[in-house]
C-alpha cells in the first residue's frame, strides 16, 4: 500500500453500484461515519446498465483504510468492490487548468504544453485553459510549473483506475471482495421462516 | 399468481407470506391506508404500544426471542424518527426486524410537508438497509427483499418507507417473484483453507479458551457450541450478548469477560494460548486496550460479517462463514483430547476470584433480588434488561438454564429496552415466564407501555431495581470525577406501587432480604402481569471492574 508523505497510507478501491437515488449518500454517509478519508472520487455509469462505476482512493491510518472495501461490501446497494491497490492497475486523472497567458507569455506557456502533451482547448486574450490527464505527480508538477504565470482556476477529477489485461481469479485473498455471482432466494411459505439462501 | 391490489393490500399479503403473525406500532395520517385493510388479515395481529420507540424495541424482543423478524408499523415525520432508538438498538445488536413507516404523499416529498421527515436519509446509519418505495408495483418485491436481507447473513433491521398514495395506488403483485439482489451475498460455509487453519490451532493449543458471542444465539448453534467445546475439552467465556448460549451449571461455564464480567473470565482470556472466537466481534468493553488484549494468545475469529475480521483485534485466523456451517466443518477436524492442566488451572482462577461475592449487609441489595429471582424461577425465565448497574448484577447473579434466555441491549446500550422488549418476548412466548429486570431510571424512559401489558393481558413481571439512582452513573462519578455527583439522583420518583395499580397492574414493594423470596414467589403466581419495586441500596460500586480502555493488569476485583 503506498504510503503517503505525511505517513499515512492510501488505498485505491473500484466499486461497481447501483445507479438508484441514494446510493452516493450512503457510500458518503459511511465513510463520514467510520472516519475514512476520501482523497478522491470518481463516479460514472458503467458499460453494465443499471450499474456505476466508482474509483476511491482513500487516505488514513494502514488499520483504518483496510477496512474500506470491507465495510463497503456491506452495502446492498453495492454490487462489487476490489481493493485494487496491490494489484497492477492503470490509472488517470484528469484537469483542467486556465492559467493566465497574455500575448508576452503564451509562448513560454505552449512550450510548456508541448512537453508534457497537454491539449489546449481554449484561447482568451488574458488566459488560455488546458488539458492534462495522466498521474497525479504529473499533474502536479506542470500545475507547480505554471504557477508562476497565474493560475486562475485548477479542476481536478478523481482518480480512475482499471486492471490491465484479465483479472486472473483467485488472486485475491477472497476475504474482501464480494462474491460477484447472484443471491437467489426462494421465498418461504407462510408457515416457515427458512428461505436463507 | 398475479394480484391486482392496493398497496396497503400488498404490504399485508407479502408480511403474511413472510410468515408474519404480529405487529407493533401506532397509526398516524401517513400510514392509515395501511391500517385501513388490516381488519381484512386477521392473520397479522396489531399489537398497539404507546410510543414508537416501544414498538421497535417490542419488534426487537420479540425477534430476539422467537429467532423470527419483528415487525414495527409508524407513521411519518415524529413517528418514523421515534423508531430510530429502536432501529439503532437492533443495528447493534444484529436482530432481525422490519419496520414500515407511513410517508408523507409523493408529490408533497422534499417540501417540508407536515409530518414530512426524510427518515431513509436518517435511518442509513442505524438499519441494515432502507427503502423509499415510490410505485405500488414495488411494494410485493420489496417486503421480500426487506425479510431476506434482515433475517439472512448478519442479521439488522431494515426499514421499508411508503409515501400515502402509494398505499392507495393500484399495484401488481406475484408472490412467487424470485428477487434479485447482486449486491448481496449470504456467506454459508466458509473456506476449506481457513477450517483446516483453525482446526490445527485448536489441536495444538495447550491453553485455549472459546469466546462464544451473540453470533452464537442468532445462528441457534447451542449443541454445536457445546459439542464442540466438550469434545476438546476448551473452558467457554460467553459475551454479554452470549450469555445463555452454553449452559453456565456446566463444567467448562467460565462466565462472561470484560468491564463488569467475571475476574476468571478476564482472567483465562488474558492467560489462554488460543482464542476461539465464535460470533463476537471483540468488542471494547471486552478488549478494553487492544494493544494489551491477551498478548499470549493466538486468535481464531468466526464470523458471518467479513467487515468485522481485523477490525479491532488483529487474528491469526479468520474464518467467514454461517457460525452453524462453521461448526458442522469443524468439528469432524478437532481432535478429541483433554487440557488437564488448564482446565484445572481455570478451576483455580473461578476458585481464587470467585467475583460473585454479595456485599454482606443486612440491608436488600440489588445482587440479592437478582440471585432470588434466579433461585426461585430456576433459572427457568427469559429475562430483559436495559443498561447499568441492573444489567451487570443480572449477567452476573441469573443462573441461565435455558438457550436464548436473556435479552439486553448490549452494543446500543439503551436506557428503556427493558420495558418493551419484555412486551415483545411474552407475545412470542405466552406460556414462558418473562421476568423484566428494569433500573428506576430505564423503567421510566419507557414505563407507558404498561398501557400496552395490560391491554394484551402479557403476564409480565417487571422487577424494578429501585435506588432513586442512575446507579452505573454514580460509581462513574465516584470513580472518574472525583465524586463530584452530579445530575445521578432521582428524588422525584412515583410511587411505582401505586402507578402500577393506576394501570390495574398488581404492585408490590419489597423493602427487606425477608421479603424477597415471597414477593417472587406472589409475582410469579399472580395470572396478570405485576409490577415489584425492590427498594434496594445505592451503591457506587459494581465489582469487578475494569475501567474503559485500560486491560486485565487494571483489573479492580473487590476492595472490600
Amino acid at each position: 500500500m503506498a504510503e503517503t508523505a505525511n505517513g499515512t497510507f492510501q488505498r485505491t478501491i473500484a466499486a461497481l453500484v447501483q445507479d438508484r437515488p441514494g446510493v452516493l449518500a450512503r457510500i458518503a454517509g459511511l465513510f463520514r461515519r467510520r472516519g475514512f478519508n476520501i482523497a478522491s472520487l470518481a463516479v460514472g455509469r458503467s458499460e453494465r446498465s443499471g450499474l456505476s462505476r466508482m474509483t476511491f482512493v482513500v487516505e488514513g491510518p494502514e488499520e483504518v483504510v483496510r477496512q474500506v472495501a470491507a465495510q463497503l461490501d456491506r452495502l446492498i446497494d453495492v454490487v462489487e468492490v476490489h481493493d485494487i491497490t496491490e494489484q497492477n492497475i492503470v490509472w488517470r486523472e484528469l484537469a483542467l487548468i486556465k492559467v493566465r497567458a497574455n500575448a508576452g507569455k503564451r509562448g513560454e506557456i505552449l512550450e510548456l504544453a508541448n512537453i508534457f502533451r497537454v491539449n489546449v482547448i481554449d484561447i482568451g486574450v488574458e488566459s488560455l485553459t488546458m488539458e492534462i490527464s495522466g498521474g497525479r505527480q504529473k499533474i502536479d508538477s506542470l500545475i507547480e510549473l505554471l504557477r508562476k504565470f497565474g493560475l486562475e482556476e485548477v479542476i481536478r477529477t478523481g482518480r480512475v483506475a482499471t486492471l490491465r489485461g484479465t483479472l486472473v481469479e483467485g488472486e485475491d485473498d477472497g476475504l474482501f471482495q464480494s462474491d460477484a455471482s447472484k443471491s437467489t432466494y426462494t421465498l418461504p411459505t407462510a408457515t416457515g421462516e427458512s428461505g436463507s439462501v | 399468481m398475479l394480484k391486482h391490489l392496493t398497496g396497503s393490500e400488498i404490504v399485508c399479503e407479502a408480511l403474511i407470506k413472510e410468515g408474519v403473525s404480529v405487529v407493533f406500532g401506532i397509526p398516524g395520517g401517513a400510514i392509515l391506508p395501511l391500517y385501513g385493510v388490516l381488519s381484512k388479515y386477521p392473520a397479522l395481529r396489531h399489537i398497539l404500544t404507546r410510543h414508537e420507540q416501544g414498538a421497535a424495541h417490542a419488534a426487537d424482543g420479540y425477534a430476539r426471542s422467537t429467532g423470527t423478524v419483528g415487525v414495527a408499523f409508524a407513521t411519518s415525520g415524529p413517528g418514523a424518527t421515534n423508531l430510530v432508538t429502536g432501529l439503532a438498538t437492533a443495528m447493534m445488536d444484529s436482530v432481525p426486524m422490519v419496520a414500515i413507516t407511513g410517508q408523507v404523499g409523493r408529490a408533497a416529498i422534499g417540501t417540508d410537508a407536515f409530518q414530512e421527515a426524510d427518515i431513509t436519509g436518517a435511518t442509513m446509519p442505524v438499519t441494515k438497509h432502507n427503502y423509499l418505495v415510490m410505485r405500488a408495483d414495488d411494494l410485493g418485491r420489496t417486503v421480500h427483499e426487506a425479510f431476506h436481507i434482515a433475517r439472512t447473513g448478519r442479521p439488522g433491521p431494515v426499514l421499508i418507507d411508503i409515501p400515502k398514495d402509494v398505499f392507495i395506488e393500484m399495484g401488481e403483485y406475484d408472490p412467487d417473484e424470485s428477487i434479485d439482489l447482486p449486491g448481496y451475498s449470504v456467506p454459508g460455509m466458509a473456506d476449506e483453507a481457513q477450517i483446516d487453519a483453525a482446526a490445527a490451532l485448536i489441536n495444538q493449543a495447550e491453553r485455549p479458551v472459546i469466546l462464544a458471542g451473540h453470533g452464537v444465539v442468532l445462528s441457534r448453534s447451542f449443541d454445536e457450541l457445546r459439542e464442540l467445546a466438550e469434545k476438546a475439552q476448551i473452558p467457554v467465556v460467553t459475551t454479554l450478548l452470549g450469555i445463555s448460549s452454553f449452559p453456565e451449571d456446566h463444567v467448562l461455564s467460565t462466565g462472561f469477560p470484560g468491564m463488569h464480567g467475571m475476574a476468571y473470565a478476564s482472567l483465562a482470556i488474558d492467560q489462554a494460548d488460543l482464542i476461539i472466537n465464535f460470533g463476537s466481534r471483540f468488542d471494547d468493553r471486552i478488549v478494553g486496550d487492544a494493544q494489551r488484549f491477551s498478548t499470549g494468545s493466538k486468535k481464531i475469529h468466526v464470523d458471518i460479517d467479513p467487515a468485522e475480521i481485523n477490525k479491532t483485534i488483529h487474528v491469526e485466523a479468520p474464518v467467514v462463514g454461517n457460525i452453524k456451517d462453521v461448526f458442522g466443518q469443524l468439528l469432524p477436524k478437532v481432535k478429541k483430547t483433554t487440557h488437564v492442566e488448564w482446565l484445572q488451572h481455570v478451576e483455580h482462577l473461578k476458585a481464587e476470584h470467585p467475583s460473585l461475592r454479595i456485599p454482606e449487609s443486612d440491608r436488600l441489595m440489588g445482587q440479592h433480588v437478582v440471585k432470588a429471582l434466579s433461585d426461585v424461577t430456576k433459572g427457568d425465565a427469559i429475562i430483559t434488561t436495559g443498561v447499568g448497574q441492573h444489567q451487570m448484577w443480572a449477567a452476573q447473579h441469573y443462573q441461565f438454564k435455558n438457550a436464548n434466555s436473556w435479552l439486553s441491549s448490549g452494543g446500543a446500550g439503551t436506557m428503556g429496552y427493558e420495558v418493551p422488549s419484555a412486551i415483545g418476548a411474552q407475545v412470542g412466548n405466552p406460556d414462558k415466564l418473562v421476568w423484566s429486570i428494569c433500573g428506576d431510571g430505564g423503567f421510566q424512559m419507557t414505563m407507558m407501555e404498561l398501557a400496552t401489558v395490560v391491554e394484551n393481558r402479557l403476564p409480565i413481571k417487571y422487577a424494578i431495581m429501585n435506588n432513586n439512582h442512575l446507579g452505573m452513573i454514580t460509581q462513574w462519578q465516584s470513580f472518574f470525577y472525583d465524586g463530584d455527583y452530579q445530575a445521578e439522583t432521582y428524588t422525584g420518583n412515583p410511587d411505582f406501587v401505586k402507578l402500577a395499580e393506576a394501570y390495574g397492574i398488581k404492585g408490590i414493594r419489597v423493602t427487606s432480604q425477608d421479603e424477597l423470596e415471597s414477593a417472587i414467589r406472589e409475582a410469579n403466581a399472580h395470572e396478570g402481569p405485576v409490577v415489584v419495586d425492590f427498594v434496594i441500596e445505592k451503591v457506587d460500586d459494581l465489582y469487578p471492574m475494569i475501567p474503559v480502555g485500560q486491560s486485565i493488569e487494571e483489573l479492580i476485583e473487590d476492595p472490600n
